[in-house]
Formats: C-alpha cells, structure tokens, sequence
C-alpha cells in the first residue's frame, strides 16, 4: 500500500495520538455527562477514529468541513482546541460556540469547521453551496461533508448529490456508514445497502472502504481528493464503520446485540493501527504510554478549563440572533 | 424633488435585481426557471442575457437543496439572492431556512455570517386554488433569526432587495404576484429604501389603517373613498413583519385612538394577533374602542372567482368595517 510507504514515524505518531485522544475524550465525555456536567444530547464517536482521522489528515487548512451532531471526534481531529470543545459541552461562555450550541454544535470559523449540525442531512446543503461559492470565487479549497448513513436516505442527501454532479463542484461526500440511523439497522432503512452505488446515479465517482482501518481511509480520501482536483467534480467516499457505544447517552441498545458489538470492537482501529506502527517500528511501546500519558493530561486540562469557565450572563440570551454589524 | 416614473411591481423588481448584481460581484441569482425562461412570472426576464449562467443560476426542483446552498454559498462569502419561485413551494425548503440560515449566527455564538436573501412571491388572486394562494408570512415572521419583509408598494418594490443585500443576516421578502402587473408612480431615483421600519403611507386622525402586502393598496383605496365621507384614515404599511417595529403603530393609534388590522393571511396565529397584543400590552388606555380585524377567512382557498374574492378582505369590506367602528 502507498500510503503505509510514505507514512514516517512523526505522521504516524501524530495520527495515533488524534485517535487515542478522541477515543479517551469520548469516555470522559460520558463520565461528565453521568456526573451531570455534560447535559442534552451526547453522541459519541468511540470506534469510529480511523474515519475523522483518516479523512481529515488529508485536507489543507482552507478546506471547509462539516459535520453532524457526532462531531467531537472531527473537531478534535482538525486541531480545534480541546478546552474549547470541553467548554462548549460545559455550555460555558469560553466554549467554541460560546456555549450556545453544546455538544451537537461545535464550530470554529478560524479552523474552516463548520458544525456540528442536528438535522440528519441537512447540512448537506450548505457542504455544496460552499463549493459553489469556492468555484465562483475561483478558490482551490475542498468542501468536506461528514455524514451517516441515515442521512442518506433523506431527500437533501440525493438533491445535493445531483446539485453537486451537476454544477461539479468540489465537495466530497463521507458517509460514516455505521450501520445504525439511531436504532434502526441498515437492512430496513435502505433498499441498496452498498451506498456508495447511489453515486453512479448522478455520475459521481465513489468508493467504499474500511472505515476501521485508518491506513485503507488515508488511501481512499488521497484517491478521492485528487479525483476532486484534477476532474473538479465532487465524490462520494463511503467508510464503513461501527459506532462501539450507544446512539446517545439515552439509548438502551435494544436493537442490536452484545455480541455483534464484540465482534465489531475485534475491528477497533486503534489496537489495529497501533500494531502497524510498532510492526512498521514507527513507534515503540514506551511511545505509546507517553502519547497516553500526554492525552490524559490534556483532558485533564480540558476539564479543568471547562470547569473554571464561566457561565454567559444572562441579560445577553438575545445575542447572537442578529448580527451586531450593521452590513457585510 | 425628482421626476415621477411610471412603472410595474415586476419592473421594480426587475430593476432592483440589475442594481445589485451590476454593484457586487459576489451576487447571484438562482431559483427555478429564473434563467432561460425569464423568471415564472418573467421578473428575471434577459437577466441571463446579460449576467450569464453564472449569475443568474436555473436550478432543478429541488427547493431544500438549491435554499440550503444558497444559505451555503452566503456562508462561504458570496451574496446569493434565492429565489423561490411561490412561498407555496417553501415548506420544501423550511428547513434549512429555519433550521440552518435562522440558527448558524447563534449556534456558532456569532462566529457565521448568513448574508443571503429569499424572494418568494405569494398571497391570493389569480384563481390558482388551494395548493398555490397561500399567504404564508405568519410562519416567516415566527422564527427569531430572519428579517423578513413584505412588498407592499412599489417603492418598495424597487428599494427592498437593494437593503436586504446588505444585510449580514438572513433576509426573506414576500413579493405579491397578483400585483406584478401593477402600474403605479415611483421617483425616478427611487432605490435604497430602509428596512427597519414600518412606514405612515397617509396621514389621518380618525382610525389607523395597519396592513402590509396586497393589504397596503386596499387600505389606502379605502382611505381615499373614506376621505369622500369625511373620515379621516390613517394607513401603515408594516412592511418589516421581523423583527416587527411596534413604534409606528403604537403612536398612530396613540393619536388616532382606533385601529383596524388588515391582512391577507388567515385570521388565527396571524401578522394581525401579534399586532393586536402589542397594542393591548402597549396603547390600550389610548383605546377608544376594540381594536378590530379583518383577515384571511379560514379556508384553503377555493377556485372559483367570487369565493377566492370572499376568501380575503376588499375595499368593500374595509370601508363597512371602519363605518361601523366610527358610526356605531
């Protein structure tokens, strides 16, 4: 495989480190979330890394990225501020959304990340209006749009697919496929379960790989971006993935069961990766528990930050509804 | 004081659009059939002519997905003008209106700009039945977040879009289709026109006259023939229905002691409830009577002529109303 060629020990080091943080920001999050500190919805991304990571590694800081509800994982993985991000599930003033949006909406303008979004597809959209924009502007940026599977089924899912092809522009498409729209398996949500078919009807170049393997994802996104750039035409990446915890923190998991989800943590792309490297000796084991050690602490740090933020005063609940400039 | 121009609601419009596009690049047009078949109702008629494809977009039927790239493009630094073809259509699109151009400024704590403007022509008269007569402002007018305005007179016709595209947020404009072919007097400067306020289209002393859209000509039809019989109305044309400016209308029934809401859209949950509580909440000792209205009966509106015409208030029916609120 090209990529495992090019991957040097740094690169290597760094991507391991995003997805041990992910997965260890996740399992604080619950914690919090038990603890009451973490309130409303909560989606976590544990057993899903090698996705965010894989695909995210590959676009330049001008690329736009959005995402759904689920998107702890692409925020950390762009390199917006954990405490930030902490902050923002805290709900407090210092989060990236100043508090306002909470775990399903976190957003940084300055790092191109644009949510954080609740309505299953519909920020899929504003993904091809972005690029849209790109083309006219004549800009060489890539519009990255992070979705489900559910989100597929959806009437903007095929509207924005055929805008996309249509005004070939630069989006690419990510399906997380993990199988499940909240509690419902593919097999009743989807006549075609081999999603990346449904590019072929509007004439989109797409693939499916191995959501659970970092190495595959970082070769099909490299595939799926040059595509992108020399044909200026969007994509359709389909990454085929399993989500290890529950829809939310509400969920009892009555739809699947223990076992399937054992099966599937037989796939976890973190041990897989992890084994690559030392196998590759692109790391050594007393690397990893420094890279542990380091993700802990800056946690540990997040929570502390979340926790001495401070809470928005509020006589300013109507902020943020207008703009505070006059024109743009 | 400037040269009067004779001029249609669809020229107004017209013209109003080649301002903005010849003044920004940034600005385009998309909507369905605005392009090579001049418009629905021939608004955009040999704009593609002399903007290009690029700017002046035909898009498929597709109302969620070409609104929420509308709302994308804005994100991403263009000046889009979306349009819908008739508000009949806009519940395709309600959600990224409400849910995504409504939200982004706040969910993001300030961080996104939506400077993106959606036409739709709307409301009654033209025999198109239930499915196409709608007079949908009520719902626009609910969501916090939009700025949205109604084109009740021709000089707001040719002003309204021009201020809108300067909007950073957000901005939805109810143009009357049973009104394009309207002739009527404008200076021939006419142009910007502001957008906060609600306007005093004449004077009086007797009774306040408050309407917007295709209610404005017939209140004013009403005041003159009221004039004949010695009563004195005074008509306010709304016209900025979000955020609702309360000043104008609270100081004219101040003054006048009497009003009379008329409005197209139906009766309950209506422009015409808002206006009344606030008047209840806000001028009620400067009552010297109910406050009372005439609305859209609540019907979905049928096709024959004389039952369309009974479905919406007329001069008639205003001119009745006022005499017996006045002469009990």
């Amino acid at each position: 495989m090209e990529k495992k060629k090019k991957l040097d020990s740094k690169e290597g080091q760094r991507l391991l480190q995003q997805m041990i943080l992910i997965r260890r920001f996740e399992e604080k999050s619950a914690e919090e979330y038990t603890k009451s500190k973490i309130r409303g919805f909560l989606h976590l991304y544990t057993g899903e890394e090698a996705v965010a990571v894989g695909v995210i590694q590959a676009l330049t800081e001008e690329d736009n990225i959005l995402c759904t509800y689920r998107e702890h994982g692409h925020a950390l993985a762009r390199g917006v501020d954990p405490n930030a991000i902490m902050a923002e599930m805290y709900g407090k003033q210092e989060g990236c959304s100043k508090g306002r949006g909470g775990s399903m909406h976190l957003f940084d303008a300055s790092k191109n990340f644009f949510g954080g979004n609740a309505i299953v597809s519909g920020h899929l959209p504003l993904s091809v209006g972005m690029a849209l924009a790109a083309k006219k502007q004549k800009k060489n940026n890539v519009t990255c749009c992070f979705f489900g599977e559910g989100a597929a089924a959806e009437g903007e899912f095929h509207e924005s697919m055929n805008l996309a092809a249509l005004w070939q522009v630069p989006v690419l498409f990510v399906c997380e496929n993990n199988l499940y729209a909240m509690g419902t398996a593919i097999k009743l949500t989807h006549s075609m379960q081999q999603l990346e078919k449904k590019g072929a009807a509007y004439g989109i170049e797409a693939a499916a790989v191995d959501g659970m393997d970092l190495l595959e994802v970082m070769e099909a996104v490299e595939k799926a971006l040059k595509t992108i750039k020399e044909k200026g035409q969007p994509y359709f990446l389909v990454c085929n993935t399993y989500r290890f915890r529950a829809h939310s923190m509400f969920d009892a998991e009555l739809y699947r069961e223990k076992s399937e989800v054992e099966e599937w943590k037989k796939k976890d792309p973190i041990p897989k990766f992890q084994e690559f490297l030392l196998k590759e000796k692109l790391i050594t084991a007393k690397k990893i528990t420094e890279i542990e050690k380091a993700v802990d602490a800056q946690i540990q740090e997040s929570i502390e930050f979340a926790e001495n933020g401070t809470w928005e005063d509020a006589e300013n609940l109507t902020r943020f509804v207008y703009s505070e400039t006059e024109s743009i | 004081m400037s040269d009067m121009i004779k001029i249609t609601y669809r020229e107004a419009i017209k013209q109003s659009i080649r301002d903005v596009m010849q003044k920004d690049e940034r600005v385009f047009l998309m909507g369905e059939d605005v392009g090579n078949y001049g418009g629905a109702f021939a608004v955009s008629k040999g704009l593609l002519k002399e903007f290009g494809a690029e700017r002046i977009m035909d898009v498929p039927l597709s109302e969620s997905g070409f609104t929420g790239a509308g709302i994308g493009a804005a994100l991403a630094g263009m000046k889009p003008i979306v349009e819908v073809m008739t508000v009949n259509f806009s519940l395709l699109a309600m959600d990224q209106i409400f849910n995504n151009a409504a939200t982004l400024l706040h969910m993001s704590g300030g961080q996104l700009n939506v400077p993106v403007v959606i036409r739709m022509g709307c409301g009654i008269g033209r025999q198109l039945a239930a499915q196409h007569s709608h007079s949908w402002e009520p719902f626009f007018a609910h969501v916090p977040g939009l700025i949205v305005l109604s084109v009740g007179t021709h000089e707001d016709a040719r002003g309204m879009l021009i201020s809108a595209m300067e909007s950073p947020d957000p901005v939805i404009i109810f143009e009357y289709t049973f009104m394009l072919n309207m002739e009527k007097e404008i200076p021939a400067d006419s142009g910007a026109v502001e957008i906060k306020k609600a306007k005093v289209l004449r004077e009086g002393k007797d009774i306040s006259l408050i309407t917007y859209g295709a209610g404005v000509y017939k209140c004013l039809e009403a005041a003159e023939a009221l004039g004949q019989e010695g009563i004195d109305a005074e008509v306010i044309d709304l016209r900025v229905l979000r955020p609702m400016d309360e000043e104008t209308f609270l100081n004219s029934v101040k003054k006048t002691n009497r009003a009379l809401i008329v409005e197209e859209a139906w009766r309950s949950v209506s422009i015409s409830s808002e206006v009344i509580s606030r008047i209840m909440e806000k001028a009620f000792f400067d009552l010297d009577g109910p406050v009372e209205r005439l609305c859209g009966v609540e019907v979905p509106i049928p096709y024959p002529k004389h039952l369309e015409d009974a479905s919406v208030p007329q001069v008639s029916d205003i001119l009745d109303k006022v005499k017996k609120m006045l002469k009990p």
